[in-house]
């Protein structure tokens, strides 16, 4: 994939980690692992359960230090002497896991305010930037003044996607953000995330191990296995992988299958088709 | 960060240690402890670290390990050490800034520096070599007895070994949340002791709230499967004594009679 260098803003340079560094089974959870994103891009990160990727992620704003390797952003390496790290934690804006369980404000303007006044926004901008949030999660106006906690599992998240973005992110990380939601809170969630990879230069991250997530929305994909990155590419490219996928425990998006069974039967369509939208247009094709 | 604290967690590996029956080690510990209190005698404690010494060896656990494991109580061991050297009365071997150091503090401050980081030791060996399932198993059926002075005592065991088991699991849940808020920008290092004690807000809350949840959801699966305490109640791998343990408890004995004999003869 060629790519524009100078639009280059965080880049992991050859980072390796490990978590326990005096138990009895000692592995690493990051090994040699190089991961670089670009400005407005979205990329999706996927692989199995244990790969590494929320390590990784912590990397991305310095929660974490690389024991081999660094971090790179926008030019300067942050573990370089004065480097503010705080400034880089407003810039990378991560939302953990389960973020709604970090909620601890009376309401959720309150929470969504956090973020803003720790890093030194003043009373008034930081309301209008939780206030501008908070809409762009799409959480209706009678919540701004309930508690956090009476929401349902999907708006809370809201609440905990909204209190990142209010800082004004350049990047904006999110691990794993649908996990745990049901179906309709799913969507909704993916819906606010495509809204977002609309806004102007914000670059997403997107930890997932839905491919049919990530793969509606990534110009790019990243596949983690055992601490390793294994592939990085266009989607559709790291799709053609599908086998190897497997045996990952991870697995193609079902069109990639449907495709693929068609063409076994006889028919001559395209077998990289990632989304339904696209093989929809792809039977169409060949039917009419 | 606070997965660094080691004292008194399972340490997983294969050893002749960690197959014993948890009531001997439990046994074992305890006339371990006594026997550090019976002499002030160097030689007493000399052999009783030879003994610890074995047990680490047997145990196959990395003698960096249980060092590293000592970390939290250093100050708390170099501050005792300290107190008994000052204001222990006797011979003054040196002076300085109005401060006497005797002959007999210094000693004291040996001795009980010794005393204290045996005790730690040995308790950790037990710890480090027992799950705490096992561990609680075992106290149960030692106190077991106390049940006929109407002592709740598997509710006891119960509880601890619940208390045990969350330990790590809040710690990794306090460690998580710190990470959370940290990447919303709190700050819990600067600023002066009520500034810190406000910065946990964040933190306390979210760790309370989970812990609560735990416990919930944990007294919804207990009572889903029909727990209803300790009447009746059987186990699927009770306890049994093996040859092993018999060993154990002969090597006690000699251990005991050899601390009695160097402590009245030497
Ligand atoms: N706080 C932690 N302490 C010790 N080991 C951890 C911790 N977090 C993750 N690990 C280990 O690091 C590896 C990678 O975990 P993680 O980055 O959480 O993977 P993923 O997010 O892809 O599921 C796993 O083997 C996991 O057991
Ligand atoms: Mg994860």
């Amino acid at each position: 994939m060629e790519r524009d260098k100078s639009k280059l803003k965080l880049a992991a340079d050859h980072i390796s980690y490990e978590y326990d560094k005096s138990g009895a089974n000692r592995h690493k959870a990051l090994d040699d692992v190089s991961f670089e994103v670009y400005e407005g891009e979205f990329v999706g990160l996927i692989g199995h359960t244990g790969s590494g990727k929320s390590t990784l992620m912590q990397h991305l704003n310095a929660l974490l230090k690389p024991d081999q390797g660094t971090i790179w952003y926008d030019g300067q390496d942050i573990y370089e002497k004065g480097y503010d790290r705080k400034e880089l934690r407003r810039r990378v804006g991560l939302v953990f896991q389960y973020p709604e369980h970090q909620l601890f404000e009376d309401t959720v303007f309150n929470e969504v305010c956090f973020g803003p006044k720790n890093f030194g926004m003043d009373e008034k901008q930081s309301e209008l930037s939780a206030y501008a949030a908070i809409k762009k999660v799409g959480l209706p106006d009678e919540c701004f003044y309930h508690s956090p906690f009476d929401l349902s599992g999907g708006q809370k998240r809201r609440v905990a996607i909204a209190s990142v973005l209010a800082v004004k992110p350049e990047i904006l990380i999110m691990d794993e953000p649908t996990a745990g939601l049901d179906p309709k809170g799913r969507e909704e969630l993916m819906e606010m995330i495509l809204s977002l990879k609309e806004s102007e230069g914000l670059s997403i991250v997107m930890v997932s191990h839905s491919m049919e997530d990530v793969a509606k929305l990534a110009d790019r994909i990243v596949v983690m296995d055992k601490g390793h990155i294994v592939y990085d590419d266009e989607p559709r490219k790291v799709f053609a992988h599908y086998k190897e996928l497997e045996e990952m425990g991870l697995a193609a998006p079902q069109m990639m299958y449907v495709m693929q069974d068609l063409k076994d039967a006889g028919f001559d369509v395209r077998t990289d088709v990632t989304t339904i939208e696209e093989a929809k247009e792809e039977i169409l094709r060949i039917v009419t | 960060m606070l997965r660094d604290i080691t004292l008194g967690q399972y340490y997983e590996t294969k050893s002749k240690l960690h197959e014993l029956d948890p009531r001997t080690k439990l046994v074992g510990t305890l006339i371990y402890l006594i026997s550090l209190f019976m002499f002030t005698n160097a030689y007493v404690y000399i052999f009783a670290a030879s003994f610890l010494l074995l047990c680490v060896l047997i145990s196959r656990i990395p003698p960096t390990y249980m060092i590293k494991g000592m970390k939290p109580v250093i100050f708390l061991l170099v501050f005792t050490l300290f107190l008994n050297m000052l204001f222990t009365p006797g011979e003054v071997i040196f002076t300085f800034w109005k401060i006497n150091i005797t002959k007999e503090g210094v000693k004291q401050a040996l001795y009980m520096g010794a005393r204290l980081t045996l005790l730690i030791m040995g308790s950790n060996m037990m710890t480090l070599t027992t799950t705490p399932t096992r561990l609680t198993n075992g106290l149960e059926r030692l106190m077991g007895p106390l049940k006929l002075i109407k002592l709740p005592v598997h509710e006891i065991a119960m509880m601890m070994s619940i208390a045990l088991r969350f330990i790590p699991i809040l710690m990794d849940e306090t460690d998580r949340i710190m990470k959370a808020q940290l990447a919303r920008g709190a700050d819990f290092e600067s600023g002066n002791l009520i500034k810190k004690a406000k910065s946990l807000v964040p933190v306390l809350v979210p760790l309370f709230i989970s812990a609560f949840r735990r416990a919930n959801d944990l007294a919804m699966a207990m009572e889903a499967r029909c727990y209803h305490g300790g009447k009746g109640r059987t186990q699927m791998k009770p306890l049994k004594y093996r040859p092993a343990d018999l060993l154990a408890y002969l090597v006690l004995i000699l251990y005991m009679t050899a601390v009695v004999l160097i402590g009245k003869y030497l």
